[in-house]
């Protein structure tokens, strides 16, 4: 060890770096370029906004992962130690000037382009005519409340919760205007702008359906509002994304996204059961 | 600001006794040793976590001896909350800092110890203390606690009745993580200090190695972002014992129990501001020294100057000041004002530009190299591998709309485990490999070295690669199980192939185990400069005499002098005079 070796067979390392590199690159372009492992698929325009977007962000992360572990596989094969005299320099400020300056537009313009979507999303209240649907997230259940026949939300109240009485908003007992539906899945037309206003009442909780790109974390003590405008008939999961507890990888529901006519079916349903 | 004159030094005779050398030392090489001997003894224990965990993710209903049976949730939520938090701060605060910043930092500005060196005493075994009363909470009624490594309220704030381990285990956790954040500050202003105070004549900051630069600058990073991280830690142990509402709003009920919790007036995106706040530099901390080893080894072994350097120390500071700016963009989702979330993303963007640099001169230093592939220099090749596919999954998080899908899932695991769980401890291993021989007097074998080396980079990849594809898909972190989720249960396949990865990559840690503690009686011996290298710990035995430099040293160059063109030796150290340094052909 007090002397280094220059031995023939010590570059072989930096041949079998390059190679794994290259495998590296190539099967990982492969995989994304080949979508085998795909999101799924947005059925909202919002969400094939967001798609855009992250389209984007693969082309353009993808060419820098291609050009930086390549150039890294080129510089440790063609600069092994062959008993060559290493290049003096201490760098190059054109150089440095040129690159951070590339990669700053670059960086800036991806987040520019991003802020589109977002705004769509959140700068955007819900129009005047949206279903308003409250969702009532707990340990580990969701519960979604429409507003009933009457048009009206009835009043809520932390001391009226009572999820053994079938009360999990807490509508005050005495309210005459108990007309409101309360169900475990969330059933929406499809094409109709649906606005939720999300509560907690114990924990942080995320309400995450895949399918339209949505993922909006419930603060208890917060009223967190989303819309969004489904546009295909279909049932998609409800899953929290936001660690609750022990029974967080349960707490599952459903989205039903159905024709006009099957909606007020079921809200006349489930209207008649209110009144049993 | 000019180097000082020599400082006056720090002690008289050397301690007697094996305790007051080796247990209550005050000297900054037998210190280091303990941090770095703490560190393996954390990721030993965090990673023997992660296999339970990984187990369990690939056959749910297996019985693993010890559990009573399949793995429950919250004994799954218990073991990722403790791998997370004994990784973040035990091991990648510890080693790369306090490990190797407290043994290296004051021989590489030329100083015979820190600053400090009683305050730097307390600050190990307060650390230590931390440590312990940490993995106490695995042993006490209730358990570990389940809320992750965040330890968002109110989960973590309300105690038992919101889950198991939510009770004393909770409790310990903040209690150690209270003592973690104390000790931190003391290293902090240990480091800082003795960098602006300690330096030899000669040793101007722009002649400091790039290591030296890294340890300062993540100082005043620690410095700055642990006393938010304690005083949200005291909030919450208010919160938790003293009925206090800082992060408890009010009208909460658990488990349908009437009625509504004795609380008002908190908001749990209060921690989450100040744990972030703390945590996004947090990250920093845990990379910033192992890319100043990355720089030294790759200028070391290609026998080139570091490419940029001043450009390298501006990134440093870059990095540093920006990462104090960013701390929203764990936020995007979590009911934060979405105006600010855009504020966020672009210095997020922003910060990408820095550590781009970094990259850029990284290869640049190789380019034209003489290349020398030792177990360190493959190490930190394989650095910046992981560093570049790490901070680009970093670009689509960045940006809030491209973020909605992908918070929270599997793809913000590959992430961070890229380039903290891996990169950040390739720097790790490359800085061990390359300052044993300094430390312990011996080399390790080097074949051991390239055996772990593959083992670990290609099973690094191969365990965090596909959890993009996850996370893309839609996998959730914190899972314990997929449920009833068919689109998860059909993941089982890529759940088997990550796990056996992991098993085969963490039993390969062997080889490192194995190495280390064989070389230190049967390790060839090595001399003062083994790799013939230029900075200053170099220049003195091998292991160093206690008050490190036998005589004043004084420094007349920069800290990477390598192939310098007209001299004999292709490196120039930074102690020579330039009498004596030999011209070729002499």
């Amino acid at each position: 060890m007090s002397s280094r070796k220059t031995e023939r067979g010590a570059g072989s390392a930096g041949v079998l770096l390059a190679l794994s590199l290259v495998i590296l690159v190539v099967t990982t372009v492969f995989i994304f370029a080949a979508r085998i492992f795909p999101m799924a698929p947005s059925i909202t325009r919002v969400g094939d906004w967001i798609d855009g977007q992250y389209d984007l962000t693969l082309w353009i992360t993808g060419v820098i992962f291609v050009v930086a572990q390549i150039g890294l596989a080129w510089m440790v094969f063609r600069y092994r130690d062959r008993g060559q005299k290493a290049h003096f320099s201490h760098g190059n400020n054109l150089l440095e000037i040129i690159w951070t300056s590339a990669t700053f537009v670059l960086f800036i313009a991806l987040g520019a382009m991003a802020v589109h979507a977002w705004s769509q999303v959140h700068f955007v209240s819900a129009a005047p005519n949206a279903l308003k649907i409250d969702v009532m997230a707990e340990q580990f259940t969701w519960n979604f409340r429409y507003a009933g026949p009457d048009g009206k939300f009835a009043p809520i109240a932390p001391k009226y919760y009572n999820d053994a009485e079938g009360n999990p908003f807490g509508i005050a007992s005495k309210s005459k205007d108990t007309d409101d539906i309360v169900s475990p899945i969330l059933e929406v037309p499809v094409g109709q702008q649906v606005e939720l206003r999300m509560e907690s009442k114990d924990v942080i909780h995320d309400f995450y359906v895949r399918e339209l790109r949505i993922k909006q974390d419930i603060v208890p003590g917060m009223s967190i509002p989303i819309h969004f405008t489904p546009l295909k008939i279909g049932t998609y999961d409800i899953m929290c994304a936001q660690l609750c507890g022990l029974g967080h990888y349960q707490m599952h529901s459903t989205l039903h996204v159905v024709s006009e006519a099957d909606f007020q079916k079921w809200l006349k349903q489930q209207e008649a059961e209110n009144q049993q | 600001m000019s180097a000082h004159a020599h400082p006056v030094s720090h002690h008289g005779a050397a301690p007697q006794g094996f305790i007051r050398r080796y247990i209550f030392s005050t000297n900054h090489k037998v210190i280091g040793i303990q941090y770095w001997l703490l560190a393996l003894t954390a990721v030993s224990v965090g990673m023997l976590l992660s296999w339970l965990f990984r187990t369990h993710l690939a056959w749910p209903h297996f019985a693993i001896p010890g559990f009573g049976g399949a793995m429950r949730p919250e004994q799954y939520l218990a073991l990722v909350t403790m791998h997370g938090t004994i990784m973040v701060f035990f091991v990648l605060t510890v080693a790369p800092q306090s490990g190797f910043g407290n043994y290296f930092l004051p021989i590489q500005i030329g100083a015979d110890d820190m600053a400090f060196p009683t305050l730097n005493m307390l600050s190990f075994w307060v650390t230590a203390v931390a440590f312990f009363v940490l993995i106490s909470a695995f042993f006490v009624p209730g358990g570990a606690p389940i809320n992750g490594w965040t330890s968002y309220p109110t989960l973590s704030a309300v105690g038992p009745i919101a889950g198991p381990g939510q009770g004393t285990g909770e409790t310990l956790w903040v209690i150690s993580i209270g003592l973690f954040c104390l000790a931190s500050l003391l290293t902090a202003l240990n480091f800082i200090a003795t960098t602006i105070e300690m330096r030899a004549e000669g040793m101007a900051l722009m002649r400091m190695p790039l290591t030296v630069w890294a340890w300062f600058v993540t100082a005043i990073v620690a410095l700055l972002a642990f006393g938010v991280l304690l005083a949200g830690c005291i909030l919450l142990l208010l919160d938790r014992t003293a009925g206090t509402s800082f992060f408890i709003p009010a009208g909460l009920v658990f488990s349908d129990t009437q009625p509504p919790l004795n609380h008002a007036g908190g908001s749990p995106l209060l921690w989450e501001h100040l744990f972030w706040f703390f945590g996004h530099p947090e990250v920093y901390i845990a990379i910033l020294p192992s890319m100043g080893v990355v720089s030294t080894v790759l200028s070391t072994f290609s026998r080139k100057p570091v490419f940029g350097y001043k450009a390298m120390a501006y990134a440093l500071c870059a990095i540093a000041f920006m990462g104090f700016t960013v701390w929203g963009h764990h936020m995007f989702v979590s009911g934060m004002s979405p105006y600010s979330a855009l504020a966020f993303s672009f210095l997020t963007l922003a910060i990408g530009v820095p550590s781009a640099i970094k990259t850029f001169n990284w290869l640049g230093t190789l380019w034209g190299g003489k290349i020398q592939f030792t177990s360190a220099m493959l190490f930190a090749i394989g650095f910046v591998s992981m560093f570049v596919t790490g901070g680009l999954s970093g670009l689509f998080l960045a940006q809030p709309a491209v973020d909605l899908p992908l918070h929270d899932t599997y793809f913000v695991i590959a992430h961070f485990h890229i380039v903290m769980g891996v990169a950040a401890i390739f720097g790790i291993f490359a800085g061990t490999y390359y300052w044993y021989p300094k430390m312990f007097g011996r080399c390790m074998n080097e074949k051991l070295g390239k055996l772990h080396f593959w083992f670990t980079f290609i099973g690094a990849y191969l365990i965090f690669m596909p959890m993009h594809w996850m996370g893309i898909m839609g996998a959730l972190r914190r899972y314990a199980q997929p449920g009833g989720l068919a689109f998860l249960q059909r993941m089982a396949p890529i759940e088997h192939f990550i796990t056996i990865a992991a098993l085969i990559t963490g039993a390969a840690q062997l080889f490192f185990y194995w190495n280390f503690f064989w070389s230190l009686r049967h390790g060839e011996k090595a001399g003062e400069n083994p790799w013939h290298a230029t900075t200053l710990e170099w220049s003195i035995p091998s292991p160093p005499p206690p008050e490190n430099f036998l005589e004043v040293p004084r420094v007349y160059r920069g800290p990477y002098e390598y192939s310098v063109p007209g001299y004999q030796e292709d490196y120039i150290p930074q102690h020579l005079a330039p009498e004596q340094v030999a011209k070729a052909g002499s």
